[in-house]
């Protein structure tokens, strides 16, 4: 078991003019592991994400990264350190094949001249090296590739820059069963070329399929965070509608820091 | 039906391609809903078969071949911008009238100012430089809708025309370069080098791509396409020059007149530069991108903003080279230079052509093949004798034909998933 974390968050604030939506959020992404980030709706999953890569900056807190304390300001300085996200809505242009996706914004040249060659082979090696044997050519349009292969183009898109940690959100989302099976292979394989991946979902029955810990976010403030081997579904469970569960999780909330709203009750 | 299986070096396993499978992939492709320049080339092919049996003597002469590209070639190159602002999913309505007020810039410099050919050309092409740069950047940094600015511009080019020409002048160009552009043919020998040349280096090009992709181990197409593809654009220029470099002059004894006109290598010309920067640039690359999906650009690093302003540049840039072809086919610039129909010509060859109004989808060479479709429309027709308030609504049916397949084939391609 590895024992530095590859990247490390340590007391996150974020707001958004009034509304805090990051409390003190610490989160530890070990090199070779999946850790799955969890919590309901409005938790702050998404928001920790934009923080990591650049998209929105931090209020307060560290992020180290590789032992080294690290400043990111935009999604560039995120994939420098090798930091690659995977967004929900894929970011894949329809009218471009596969290579061209892949390295979109990023083509190899030849002084002017686009090294097509240099692209295709470097795009074949990375499929192949995660193992994906399923498209028809290299030089299909993604218009035509189902969801779980244009996942699969994503996240490839993701690992292709020598990347060190992949966040991947909500990867099985709109797959079926199959597709779903797939991309979870394919993420357990990052994770087993010693990548850290970081796995942002709602299904549980993903999160106990591929990950070695859980991360539980809950309203904005990190409840736990466990070894995958050591909690059941229902604790899970618990921790992100509740914040807690026995000994885990946030401690109890004070009753008096909230209002009774009931209707009819008065003080 | 043989078909190997082989590991490329990529280790990805995909079939190698026969000339069968190549063309089986091609028939899925436009049975899918991706046509490209198909049904225009089949058009073409059609309308010069009909205007040829129609008026066999006169629409399959010499003359009336070197005709066709003085008549296309103003409209082909304001299109071949268009395509560029297409391909976003944007439209220039002023690319007509910023012909005409560039056309009218370079004639007034001539003419008046007693300007030399070079320096009215560059001040030309600079108008229209700077034409499209306001454009983008009242479309892409303030953001308004791009029909309403180009709107807005087509009404005030055709002012800023009036009021450079003073009303209803019509100003000559001298004899020269310029003027000979669009109307003056190559030598002889000059035609027949520059079509073996073309040859030669389209051939070469091929061959350099073929060998590349084999020496890398990756997937190639069959050898049989290559050598069919280099064929068959042989033959194209070839025969063309051939029937050019006969004598077309009513009198041979008073003026001979002979050889490819000049227009023709002006056209490929841009074509082959166009179709590079489109095909073989990380900015053509770019443009594509915008236009599928703005937002994954945006996210790759692209920056959006500056390529939508460049498209407009290059939009207007190409439309001062129509306006100076069309300026030197006529001789003169009137203040109906690149008005009428000229940018609806031009952009109905663009979409006649298998461009996309959706943007993402159209190559320049759409320009050249929808450009033909309409200057042999004009030219047959007029061969007939129709009048021209038929031939308009001729031409309008034409371009709904085509507007209609690319609507057909885009709902073809959705339920086949192939967007």
């Amino acid at each position: 078991m590895a024992a530095t974390p590859l990247l490390e968050l340590r007391g996150i604030d974020k707001s958004f003019g009034p509304v805090q939506v990051l409390h003190d959020v610490g989160l530890s992404v070990y090199p070779g592991e999946v850790t799955a980030l969890i919590g309901d709706n409005g938790a702050g999953k998404s928001t920790l994400v934009k923080c990591v890569s650049g998209i929105y900056t931090i209020d307060a807190g560290t992020v180290t990264f590789d032992g080294r304390q690290v400043s990111v300001h935009s999604p560039r300085d995120a994939a420098d350190l090798g930091i690659e996200v995977v967004y929900q809505d894929l970011a894949l242009c329809d009218n471009l094949d596969i290579v061209q996706n892949m390295f979109l914004g990023r083509e190899r040249k030849r002084g002017i001249v686009l090294d097509e060659p240099t692209m295709e082979q470097m795009a074949g090696e990375t499929l192949a090296n995660l193992s994906v044997r399923t498209v028809k050519s290299l030089r299909q349009l993604v218009a035509t590739l189902s969801g779980g292969q244009r996942q699969t183009v994503a996240i490839a898109k993701a690992v292709l820059w020598n990347s060190r940690v992949v966040i991947l959100d909500e990867p099985t989302a709109a797959l079926g069963v199959a597709q779903t099976a797939q991309v979870l292979e394919l993420v357990r394989r990052l994770a087993d070329k010693g990548l850290g991946v970081v796995l942002i979902s709602h299904n549980m029955n993903d999160v106990f399929a591929v990950s070695d810990r859980i991360a539980a976010l809950y309203l904005g403030r990190m409840a736990a965070e466990v070894k995958t081997s050591d909690v059941t579904h229902a604790q899970i469970v618990e921790l992100i509608t509740g914040g807690r569960s026995g000994h885990l999780g946030l401690p109890p909330e004070n009753p008096t820091d909230f209002a009774d709203i009931t209707p009819g009750v008065h003080q | 039906m043989s078909t190997t299986t082989l590991d490329t070096a990529g280790g990805v396993t995909v079939v190698k391609p026969t000339v069968n499978s190549h063309f089986r992939d091609y028939v899925d492709r436009i049975r899918g809903g991706d046509l490209g320049a198909l049904p225009a080339v089949l058009g073409l092919v059609l309308l010069t078969l009909i205007f040829g049996i129609a008026r066999p003597e006169t629409f399959f002469s010499a003359g009336n071949l070197a005709n066709l590209f003085n008549q296309a070639a103003g409209l082909t190159m304001i299109a071949m911008g268009l395509i560029f602002v297409l391909l976003l999913g944007e439209i220039d309505l002023s690319a007509g009238y910023a012909a005409g007020v560039c056309g009218a810039v370079m004639a007034i410099l001539l003419t008046e100012k007693n300007y030399s050919e070079p320096v009215a050309l560059i001040a030309s092409l600079a108008v229209g430089a700077v034409i499209g740069l306001a454009l983008g950047f009242l479309v892409a940094k303030i953001g308004i809708p791009s029909f309403v600015v180009t709107l807005a511009a087509f009404l005030a080019f055709q002012g800023v025309l009036l009021n450079l020409l003073g009303e209803g002048k019509n100003v000559s160009i001298p004899d020269g370069f310029i003027k000979s552009l669009n109307k003056d043919s190559l030598p002889v020998a000059w035609s027949w080098s520059l079509a073996v040349a073309a040859v030669a280096v389209f051939a070469l090009i091929q061959f350099l791509r073929y060998r590349g992709r084999v020496v890398r181990g990756l997937v190639t197409e069959p050898v049989g396409i290559v050598l069919l593809r280099v064929a068959g654009i042989a033959a194209l220029i070839l025969i063309t020059t051939a029937i050019l470099t006969q004598e077309r002059a009513i009198n041979p004894a008073v003026t001979s007149l002979k050889g490819v006109p000049i227009a023709a290598p002006v056209i490929g010309g841009f074509l082959v530069l166009w179709t590079f920067v489109l095909g073989r640039t990380s900015y053509g690359r770019h443009i594509y991108a915008v236009g599928g999906n703005a937002e994954a650009a945006r996210r790759a690093g692209i920056p959006v903003d500056r390529i939508r302003i460049s498209v407009f540049v290059i939009g207007s840039i190409m439309a001062a080279v129509g306006g100076i072809m069309l300026v030197s086919r006529a001789g003169s610039v009137d203040p109906n230079t690149g008005g009428s129909s000229t940018l609806l010509y031009s952009v109905g060859a663009a979409v006649i052509g298998g461009t996309s109004l959706f943007g993402g989808k159209g190559k320049v060479i759409h320009a050249v093949i929808g450009g033909a479709v309409i200057a042999v429309i004009d030219n047959g027709m007029l061969l007939m004798d129709f009048s021209s308030g038929t031939r308009y609504v001729f031409t309008g049916v034409i371009l709904l034909i085509a507007a209609g397949v690319d609507a057909l084939a885009r709902r073809r391609a959705a339920a086949t998933g192939n967007r």
